[in-house]
């Protein structure tokens, strides 16, 4: 068709084809198949390194740092990976994240594999009101768990600060510390923490307690508007935190500033 | 149409407006009846800088095939009727611009997922069943409230649901009714929005929670996201009415918390509360 008309704004304000960001553009005339092949090969590689570092692996610590696959640190003498006590919980809540269950039904089962594109599995649809996906809504219990788990790794952030009595910065600090903060973002902008904080509620001018809960509520909405990207983000942060660890493990130096 | 002996037919005309001279635009569009297999009818069209594809249709419409059968009425994305597939797509006609789509011929369908009337008109009933067995707005009997004074905080979240125009494109993307028909026991994306804006709204006092979860199936949906993205008003359908809904349902089925609280307070008093 021409290119020849002028840049415009439809009736709602948005941006034509012309006025759109590089960004929107690719997502929109990228060939359909392009997001499921990238999520399930993240998904796919995410799982296996998940999965080999905290069954197979040493336990992954060095110096000041814990890796977040082992904290908080439950039982560590017993016959199994410490990491299998605590790294459930985190990982069923990204498996039963509403973002991330949008990503696999798409690439994983093709269910639907991109909009408006005929199925290819045949046979009973049940959706998540059967086994297994009615597993998901066990979301909001795990995401219970993963709030407290999410307060330890804030104390190994802090503790790693101070190292056989002295402040100790590190890179691994600093890459502990932008970990913590995108799982924050991530957890921040969950649908069922904003359910819990104020969604749940009718009526927030009722008192001045639930006014409270309705400001909350606004600021989770900025984080769950952009809930795709913190999961993204911390997903890649904390496999960083990992490696990073088993690099120093593996003899690397960890450029540092001692202080105090 | 000025040929229709069988496969795919052909149409031209010239017309007026056509700015660029060179430029024409050819369309595909479904013709068919109920019963009929249908068939892709080809038309070229004059281009018009700014048209959009219901001005294509339309130009068929009056100059080449005077039966084709589209519904519309506004050309303004506000009343909903120009529902099509454009390019595959869930689109409204009269908002989807001729320069905004790619190269080559573009093809104009009928929604899927629901029965055809004829040409690019469907049969959109079944919703107006599902709107009809929701319980509408009920406010408390309280005759000595006086007129009601709604805080803007209260209310600002039904807004975004208010914006619907029941195009049903939501409905008609929906792997559900798409691709699993599944449409007798499935609310559907419309109607969780219809519901959340009940539900949500501070001076009803209904619970349609556990109609949602069993007559409207809301746990068929599985959060793929694509009535968010086909919705021409931009209300994020999922995000904003259809989670929400699974998480008041969760309230009641699948809260770890808030079963012990209820235990509790049965036990110290032998009520139930749901919520
Ligand atoms: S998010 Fe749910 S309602 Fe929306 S299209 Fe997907 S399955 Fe249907
Ligand atoms: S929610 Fe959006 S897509 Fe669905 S009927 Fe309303 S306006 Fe159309
Ligand atoms: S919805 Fe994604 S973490 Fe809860
Ligand atoms: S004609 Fe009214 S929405 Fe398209």
């Amino acid at each position: 068709m021409s290119a020849s008309a002028p840049p415009s704004v439809d009736l709602q304000g948005r941006a034509s084809r012309d006025t759109l960001g590089w960004l929107d553009k690719l997502r929109r005339d990228a060939p359909w198949w392009v997001y499921p092949v990238t999520v399930v090969v993240a998904l796919g590689l995410f799982s296996l390194y998940a999965a080999w570092t905290s069954i197979i692996a040493h336990p992954s610590s060095y110096g000041p740092y814990l890796s977040p696959f082992y904290s908080p640190q439950i039982w560590v003498t017993g016959p199994v990976s410490p990491a299998i006590w605590v790294v459930w919980a985190p990982l069923i809540f990204r498996a039963s994240c509403y973002y991330y269950r949008k990503s696999y039904h798409r690439a994983f089962f093709w269910d639907p594999p991109a909009c408006a594109r005929p199925e290819v599995r045949k046979g009973k649809y049940s959706g998540e009101t059967r086994f297994p996906f009615v597993l998901s809504n066990l979301h909001r219990f795990t995401m219970y768990i993963t709030t407290v788990v999410l307060a330890f790794l804030w104390y190994d952030v802090a503790r790693a600060l101070i190292y056989n009595g002295h402040w100790y910065l590190g890179l691994g600090t600093g890459i502990m510390l932008v970990n913590v903060i995108l799982l924050t973002g991530y957890t921040s902008g969950c649908h069922s923490l904003r359910h819990l904080v104020g969604g749940g509620l009718d009526c927030y001018s009722c008192s001045a307690y639930r006014r409270a809960r309705k400001k909350t509520w606004n600021v989770m909405t900025w984080f769950n508007l952009r809930h795709s990207v913190w999961a993204w983000a911390s997903m890649i942060s904390v496999v960083a935190v990992d490696v990073y660890i088993r690099l120093l493990m593996s003899g690397l130096p960890d450029p540092h500033i001692l202080l105090g | 149409m000025s040929d229709n002996a069988g496969g795919e037919v052909v149409a031209t005309s010239e017309g007026p407006g056509h700015e660029h001279g060179q430029e024409e635009v050819q369309l595909n569009i479904f013709r068919g009846l109920p019963g009929e297999e249908g068939q892709q009818v080809s038309y070229t069209v004059p281009f018009v800088t700014g048209m959009v594809v219901l001005d294509a249709v339309h130009h068929v419409q009056r100059n080449i095939d005077t039966d084709l059968a589209c519904r519309w009425n506004c050309k303004a994305a506000k009343c909903g009727s120009c529902s099509a597939e454009i390019n595959g797509k869930p689109a409204l006609m009269c908002k989807t611009r001729v320069e905004d789509l790619p190269e080559g011929p573009i093809s104009v369908a009928p929604m899927r997922s629901f029965p055809l009337v004829k040409d690019l008109v469907t049969d959109v009933s079944r919703n107006y069943e599902i709107n009809a067995s929701i319980p509408q707005f009920t406010p408390a009997d309280d005759p000595s409230e006086g007129p009601w004074r709604i805080q803007q905080e209260d209310i600002e979240r039904v807004y975004e649901f208010r914006k619907c125009i029941e195009c049903f494109l939501c409905q008609d993307v929906c792997h559900i009714n798409r691709d699993h028909g599944l449409s007798a026991q499935y609310f559907g994306p419309r109607f969780f929005v219809r519901v959340a804006s009940l539900e949500m709204h501070p001076k009803d006092v209904l619970d349609r929670r556990e109609q949602t979860r069993a007559e409207g199936g809301i746990g068929f949906c599985n959060v793929t996201k694509c009535c968010t993205d086909v919705c021409p008003e931009h209300i994020h359908i999922t995000d904003n009415a259809i989670i929400p809904m699974k998480e008041r349902i969760n309230d009641v089925h699948w809260d770890p918390l808030r079963a012990l609280g209820r235990t509790f307070r049965r036990s110290s008093d032998g009520s139930v509360s749901t919520s």
